[in-house]
Order: structure tokens, then C-alpha cells, then sequence
């Protein structure tokens, strides 16, 4: 779970994290203003599964294909990556068109997010 | 649909009461001491509270002409929204505002965009808040600046900064500097305040962030009077006498859901801090004692489903900022959860406090809902749960012992999760989240020019070619050796803005001073 640029927002993506631990997840929380290149960084050195991105200050446009552009020149397009926060509804559909899995909109439960993910990823 | 026999409590989990009735509650008067009924005798009747739509995006440029659009409609204060990279202390042109120029406020990155923001507005005759923290000390010395060249001199000036870089640690997050290096820096705004800018509130003790990050009412209340005790604290160690600054100590509180538990907030916040400056600081001035606040209407409490809903939403919180003696008013748009506000939106936000101003009646009589059971019995249930937050932090060593133990950041994270599931499990009704769902028409955005950017970028360029930068680099030096030593910083801060040197380049000396802050997530 990252916070990638400026943003520091961080009041989803905790209680999200929390969510998924409870529900038996591995997290590891990036913590505040990482960089793209931090996030994927760190994704490879813990061998994640999935990546999540919480992004509420609208440079999402930025952000994601730059993530998107460096998990394919590392060769970790195996790594789903997701995206949670205030994204419109054109902007989310253009991200799913560029291999982000799913976007998350103010108002997602927990339930769903934790669906999507056990049923996307492989448990072990 | 059958209600089911449960425990009713507040959105904070405080129990609600069958029924109340009469109790002993013996409260004085408005404006007697210690002001639970209002700060002053005639309220609104006197003075309404001031409108004060907090605003900015894209440009300088734009934002301006928002200013003016919104002064026409009739607001009576400004607010300065920041875009992030300003937050943090970047030029629009660093590496790490790609993408993030004016899409949350806007840009100001030298002495010129400040000029440009307040074109054709003159401030010496309209009070201006700036929502700025780690670097309000750079922000505020550029407002300055903008007053002496519009010949107002700064005893005139009437507004508030932020500055409140405890909470930031807490909630927002937007610090730069580590703790102590940023209440040295709020320590020297307080004092310059105090011999500069008389009518000019140089911290702004925020809970309305707290809240946003998901506390409880009474959360919020504890931690944002125990950041101005933090203050208090500071300044009385500079050597300042109580009464020289704590009348210009200004708050800042969320307006959210739960109607009785805010209003029950804000009285019980007037009446802890008249007694915490009466008897733990021995304050004189009648001045020292009042409590003023801002209230903005709870951003978090707006949904993306069905967004006219949350005209009505932002409706209820503003009223009960009203009846709980707001001194400035800020109303959410119904676009909130979308994007900043259209023009559009932003007038039915600001309608809405005109409506409860000029029409509703509730301004007539202070602090009307004195007396009612429930209101007062809450207020003092309220009193008493937050004293216990103040003498547990006092306990840990004060503030930023707790924050350095991750104390509010903590019980924040557990309050906003215990939220969270209680929505989930059905047991928290969001109307049109988990209730009440219903299609959407897709509502019309502000839409930020990416363009933005680029034309700050260039504004930068041009202005770093023409500056004097010889002397740019006098100034920060300047800066630096105050920095360094005990020296205010703002005499030099102001010598730095006046050269055009940039909010990037005062930060980064500062930086260079005191390092920069790298949180302890909690979760």
C-alpha cells in the first residue's frame, strides 16, 4: 500500500491496509511521498503480489503510467497493481486501458476491494 | 421499516439518553466568563459571522478571478487554498511537482504569484486566511510584502495563517522540518505578530483536520486545545507575557454530522480554554480568555453517490456551526468528493450561509439552544472526556512527547477503522452508500488545465533570469545565520521575499538548517 507524490492524505489507505491484514493479508505500508521508482523499489525487495496506489490530489494522470511504465522495464508486469481514491470516471477507464486491474472510488467497501484481490491473486 | 431496540449514540460513540430533563446547568450569560454560551454578549446580532469561502486552483491568475467572483456573491473573507507542491515547500518547476501544479490549490512560488493572487484586492480592507503550515512563515512574509506595496501598513492588516504544525504531524501531514525546528519557526511568527500585526491571527489551532483523518468529536476537541497549549507554552518560553499573544490566538473546528455532539463541541471548547488560560497561565485580559473560531463543514461526511445530497449535508453542519457560535464560516460544495468546486457549486455552498444568515432567524438569539437538556448535559460529558485527553497527554511529557510516542496519531487510527466497519457491517448508515442508493447524473467539474503547470514553470524561469540573483543570495545567507542562531526569522524571511527569491529556495535553506521530518507510520 503507497502513497505516491505529495499527497498526504493517508486516512484510506491506512484503514485499507488494516483491512486487508485482518482479512489475512501480508501489507506493507510505503508510508507518505514516494516516488514512483520508491514504490517499485520496494515491491520488488518484498516480492509483492499486488501493488495498491491511494492517490486524492488529482495528479493520478502522472502518477500511475509512471509506476505502470516501470513495473514493465523491470519485468514485474506479474505484479497487479490497483488504484484507490479520487480518480473520475474517464480517467479510471483510461488507467484500466493502460493495465491498471481496478480503480477504487470514494464510497468502495472494504468488502469489495478484499474480494477483488483474493479473487485476482493467487493464495501461497 | 421497524427501528431496532438499540443503543443510540453520537457519530463520537457517546450514549444517548432515552430521554433528558432538567438538571442543575447553571451557564452564564454570552460573553460572561467562561463564555460556553458565545464570546460575546450579543452575538450575530452584533456582527454576523464572516463568510469565508476557502478557494484556489490552477493559477494564480485563476484564482484571482475566483476571489473577485466570490467577493461579488457577497463572502466577506477570504481563504487561500494552496496547491500541494506550495504545501510542501516546492517550486512549481521541482521534480517532485510534476503533475501536482494547481490541482489542489493554488501555486505560489515567489513574491510575484502573491501579487498576482491579490490583484485589484486591497488588503487592508478584507480580512485574508491563509491555510498554509510548514512553510507559513515564507507564505505569510510574501502577503506582507504584497501590503507594502499596496501602502497598507501591517498594523491594519486582519487575517489569519494556519501555521499550525502540530496538527500536521498528527493528521495532515504536510510537515517539512522536525517538530522542535517548527515551533521555533511558529514561536518567531507569534512574536513578530505580536509587535507587527496587531488585528492578525498568526496560528489558527486546527481540529478540523483531526477530524477529517477520522476522530472523534471529542478527539478532536482534546488535541487541537492541547496544540494551543503546546503554543502557550512556546511563547511564554520566548519570554512573551500571556496577554501580548493569546488574544490573537485563533481555532479552527470541524462542523460534522452529528448536530448536538458539534455544537455541544464548540461551547465546551470556549469554556476549557477560558479556564485553561484563566488558571493554568493566569491571563488577565479579558481577551486572552475568549475563544474564537472558524468551522468548516466536514469534507469527509460529503459522498460521491448521489452528490445534491450534500447540499443538504453541508446545510445542517453549517447550522450547527451557527448555533454554536461560529466567528467564520467555510460551506463545502456538493462536488467535494469529485474534484475542487465549480463556480457552480461554490455559489450554492456560499447561498447556503446566506440563507441561514439572512433568512432562518437563527442569528436573532445567542446561542439559542441553551438550556436544552441534551445540549447541555452533552456539553459537559463533552468538557469532561476531552480534560481527560489534555491531563493524558500533560501526563506523557506534553505534545510533542505524544506525538513522538504516536499517541493521537493512534487513537485517530483506531477511531477512523471502528468508523469504517461500523459503515460496512450496516450498523453506520451513509445515505446512497450503503442505504438508499439510486442512479447518478453525472454533475458537471472544475477541470484544472494541465496547461497550468507549464505556465508556472515559465513564470519561474523568467523571473529567476531577471532577479537580482546576487542579492537572492545575500538574503539567504542572511536567512541561514538567523536560522542558525535564536534570531525572529522573519525580518530576514521578509529580505528574501522581497528579492524574489523563491518558496523552493527559502525552504531549502532552511532545510539545509534543520533537516527534514520522516514519519513513523501508524496504522
Amino acid at each position: 500500500m503507497a502513497k505516491p507524490g505529495l499527497d498526504g492524505h493517508d486516512r484510506g489507505a491506512k484503514v485499507i491496509a488494516r483491512a486487508l491484514r485482518d482479512a489475512g493479508m501480508e501489507v506493507i505500508y510505503t508510508g507518505l511521498r514516494q516516488t514512483p521508482e520508491m514504490i517499485v523499489n520496494a515491491a520488488l525487495q518484498e516480492d509483492v503480489q499486488v501493488i495498491g496506489l491511494s492517490i486524492l490530489s488529482g495528479a493520478h494522470n502522472a502518477i500511475v503510467p509512471r509506476v505502470l511504465e516501470l513495473l514493465r522495464a523491470k519485468e514485474m508486469t506479474d505484479v497487479m497493481l490497483i488504484v484507490g481514491g479520487i480518480v473520475p470516471d474517464e480517467d479510471a477507464a483510461a488507467l484500466k486501458s493502460q493495465g491498471v486491474a481496478a480503480v477504487f472510488q470514494p464510497g468502495a467497501s472494504l468488502e469489495a476491494i478484499i474480494a477483488f484481490i483474493k479473487g485476482a491473486v493467487p493464495v501461497g | 421499516m421497524k427501528t431496532v431496540d438499540r443503543q443510540f449514540t453520537t457519530i463520537s460513540g457517546v450514549p444517548i439518553e432515552p430521554v433528558y430533563g432538567p438538571g442543575d446547568f447553571a451557564n452564564p450569560s454570552p460573553g460572561e466568563f467562561p463564555y460556553t454560551r458565545g464570546i460575546h454578549r450579543d452575538m450575530y446580532r452584533g456582527k454576523l459571522w464572516t463568510m469565508r469561502q476557502f478557494s484556489g486552483f490552477a493559477t494564480p491568475e485563476e484564482t484571482n478571478l475566483r476571489y473577485h467572483y466570490l467577493l461579488a456573491q457577497g463572502q466577506t473573507g477570504l481563504s487561500v487554498a494552496f496547491d500541494l507542491p506550495t504545501l510542501m515547500g516546492y517550486d512549481a518547476d521541482h521534480a517532485l511537482s510534476e503533475g501536482e501544479v494547481g490541482k489542489c490549490g493554488a501555486p505560489i512560488s515567489s513574491l510575484e504569484d502573491m501579487e498576482i493572487l491579490f490583484r485589484g484586492i486591497p488588503v487592508g480592507d478584507v480580512s485574508v486566511s491563509m491555510t498554509i503550515n510548514s512553510p507559513a512563515n515564507v507564505l505569510w512574509a510574501m502577503y506582507l510584502a504584497v501590503a507594502e506595496q499596496q501602502g497598507v501598513p501591517w498594523a491594519q492588516l486582519n487575517g489569519t495563517l494556519q501555521n499550525d504544525i502540530l496538527k500536521e504531524y498528527i493528521a495532515q501531514k504536510e510537515y517539512i522540518y522536525p517538530p522542535r525546528a517548527s515551533m521555533r519557526l511558529v514561536t518567531d511568527t507569534i512574536e513578530f505578530g505580536a509587535l507587527h500585526t496587531p488585528k492578525f491571527n498568526p496560528v489558527s489551532v486546527s481540529g478540523y483536520h483531526i477530524r477529517e483523518a477520522g476522530s472523534t468529536a471529542v478527539q478532536e476537541l482534546a488535541f487541537t486545545l492541547r496544540d494551543g497549549i503546546e503554543y502557550v507554552d512556546w511563547a511564554l518560553q520566548r519570554g512573551l507575557d500571556i496577554d501580548e499573544f493569546a488574544p490573537r490566538l485563533s481555532f479552527f473546528f470541524n462542523a460534522h454530522n452529528d448536530f448536538f455532539e458539534e455544537i455541544a463541541k464548540y461551547r465546551a471548547a470556549r469554556k476549557i480554554w477560558a479556564l485553561v488560560c484563566r488558571d493554568r497561565y493566569g491571563a488577565r485580559s479579558e481577551r486572552s480568555l475568549k475563544l474564537r473560531f472558524h468551522a468548516q463543514t466536514a469534507g469527509c461526511s460529503l459522498t460521491w453517490q448521489q452528490p445534491y445530497n450534500n447540499v443538504v449535508r453541508t446545510a445542517l453542519q453549517a447550522m450547527a456551526a451557527v448555533l454554536g457560535g461560529a466567528q467564520s464560516l467555510h460551506t463545502n460544495s456538493l462536488d467535494e468528493a469529485y474534484a475542487l468546486p465549480s463556480e457552480h457549486a461554490v455559489t450554492i455552498a456560499l447561498r447556503t450561509q446566506q440563507v441561514l444568515a439572512f433568512e432562518s432567524g437563527i442569528a436573532g438569539a445567542p446561542d439559542p439552544l441553551g438550556g436544552s437538556y441534551f445540549l447541555e448535559q452533552l456539553t459537559l460529558d463533552t468538557e469532561a472526556a476531552a480534560n481527560r485527553y489534555i491531563r493524558q497527554i500533560d501526563d506523557m511529557g506534553g505534545m510533542i512527547a505524544a506525538i513522538e510516542a504516536g499517541f493521537p496519531q493512534t487513537e485517530i487510527a483506531s477511531a477512523s477503522y471502528r468508523y469504517q466497519r461500523e459503515i460496512e457491517s450496516g450498523e453506520r448508515t451513509i445515505v446512497g452508500v450503503n442505504r438508499f442508493q439510486s442512479d447518478d447524473q453525472p454533475i458537471e467539474l472544475l477541470q484544472i488545465d494541465e496547461a497550468s503547470e507549464r505556465r508556472q514553470t515559465a513564470k519561474l524561469a523568467a523571473l529567476r533570469a531577471r532577479r537580482d540573483n546576487g542579492n537572492v543570495q545575500k538574503t539567504l545567507d542572511a536567512l541561514r545565520r538567523a536560522a542558525e542562531g535564536a534570531e525572529n526569522t522573519m525580518p530576514p524571511l521578509l529580505d528574501a521575499v522581497r528579492a524574489y527569491a523563491t518558496l523552493g529556495e527559502i525552504c531549502d535553506a532552511l532545510r539545509g538548517v534543520f533537516g527534514t521530518y520522516q514519519e513513523t507510520p501508524h496504522i
